[in-house]
């Protein structure tokens, strides 16, 4: 039986003044990503060849090397705010939500890192 | 986990089907009956109504289900007009207010279900005590720190205008309980009804807490289980729109902070 009042229930523990940073970069990120997905695609699709050594020369570009490191942050970046949106809404139980977050995000940041070392490597 | 499908003592059975003594148009309303005290599943009624012999409203199809052939259906209602909000109901699989919902817009059998995901008290009364808990936890009404004036609190006819839209909400539930975050987290995500209640304080121009609103309702759940679904705006019988209402807290939340 819970005696506590149905204020005392919405009020729950108050507001934790955060979240607005959380709206922002996710909508921020997804309007960089727009014009970032563009170029990707159009700078695949006019590449003369596709065997290893264009793309190496490709990346190797500076300005090139730079849209890649950019697009491949923001859309990880963007991956972990959506995702975690995700879990916060379907899961429940907080133990195993906060669990999920720190484990997906901890995965991202991962594939991530790897992500961008690679472009780096590659290109350098 | 987010209940996606209902639970096995809530899953819907078929019930009884009540026939017409005559009449030339005769249509089925099937109703959602549900009694916990009977300890049963709850059943879907069917009730035939002559339309020439009753009024045109959903609300008075249901009336006259009560008064001539089925006292036991008990539902909510009391202006009849669209004003009061206590026949907020699922009718035709959206929201709506009975009184206002016309039987002749509906193709086929009426069907007539409680306010979703919502507690049910009986049949048609959906449990609204957290609902008005979490609008009282907006404390909508008017702080000021200044002395009070001798005469009324003065608002520039532009100020008043920006109340246009928020001011006619009668708390009648059917955005709230049409929403799929407030469905999944209405333990803390307060819904559009009640942000849009918050948002009619905050932009009242008399109102003197509009940073301490703002404070409390920066919170991921709060304020940020709305991802613009805008069910919310396409259900409303009153046609207000709390999608927008909501977008402007996130804006002033953001605004304030650059």
């Amino acid at each position: 039986m819970n005696y506590r009042s149905p204020l005392s229930r919405a009020r729950g523990l108050g507001s934790a003044g955060a979240g607005v940073h959380h709206w922002h970069v996710q909508r921020l990120s997804a309007l960089a990503l727009v014009p970032l997905t563009l170029w990707f695609l159009f700078s695949i699709g006019t590449m003369d060849s596709f065997d290893y050594e264009s793309f190496v020369a490709w990346m190797s570009r500076p300005w090139v090397c730079a849209l890649l490191v950019l697009f491949f942050g923001a859309a990880y970046y963007h991956a972990a705010l959506g995702i975690q949106v995700v879990v916060e809404d379907y899961v429940s139980d907080e133990f195993v939500r906060n669990a999920v977050i720190i484990v997906v995000k901890g995965l991202l940041l991962l594939m991530g890192v790897t992500t961008i070392v690679s472009v780096l490597a590659t290109a350098l | 986990m987010a209940e996606l499908t209902l639970p096995a003592n809530s899953k819907v059975r078929s019930g009884r089907t009540f026939k017409a003594k005559g009449g030339k148009r005769v249509r089925e309303f099937h109703v959602y009956r549900h009694d916990p005290d009977a300890g049963k599943n709850p059943s879907l009624d069917v009730y035939e109504i002559d339309l020439d012999d009753c009024g045109p409203m959903v609300l008075d199809a249901l009336i006259k289900i009560k008064n001539e052939v089925d006292a036991t259906l008990t539902f909510r209602r009391s202006c009849r007009e669209g004003i009061c909000g206590s026949c907020a109901m699922n009718v035709d699989g959206t929201n709506t207010l009975a009184c206002i919902k016309a039987i002749e817009d509906i193709d086929g059998p009426v069907r007539i279900y409680p306010l979703p995901h919502m507690p049910v008290v009986k049949d048609l009364v959906p449990d609204l005590t957290h609902f008005y808990a979490q609008y009282a936890s907006v404390e909508p009404w008017m702080k000021t720190d200044s002395p009070a004036p001798d005469r009324e609190r003065l608002q520039s006819v532009e100020d008043r205008e920006k109340l246009d839209g928020l001011y006619e909400c009668i708390l009648c539930a059917c955005c709230s309980t049409s929403c799929p975050s407030y469905w999944w987290n209405s333990d803390r995500y307060l819904g559009p009804a009640v942000l849009l209640q918050a948002y009619r304080w905050i932009a009242d121009s008399r109102d003197e807490a509009t940073g301490e609103r703002l404070d409390a309702l920066e919170d991921p759940f709060k304020l940020y289980r709305c991802h613009t679904i805008m069910n919310c705006t396409s259900t409303c019988p009153k046609n207000l729109n709390p999608g927008k209402a909501i977008a402007e807290i996130k804006k002033l939340i953001y605004l304030r902070g650059e």
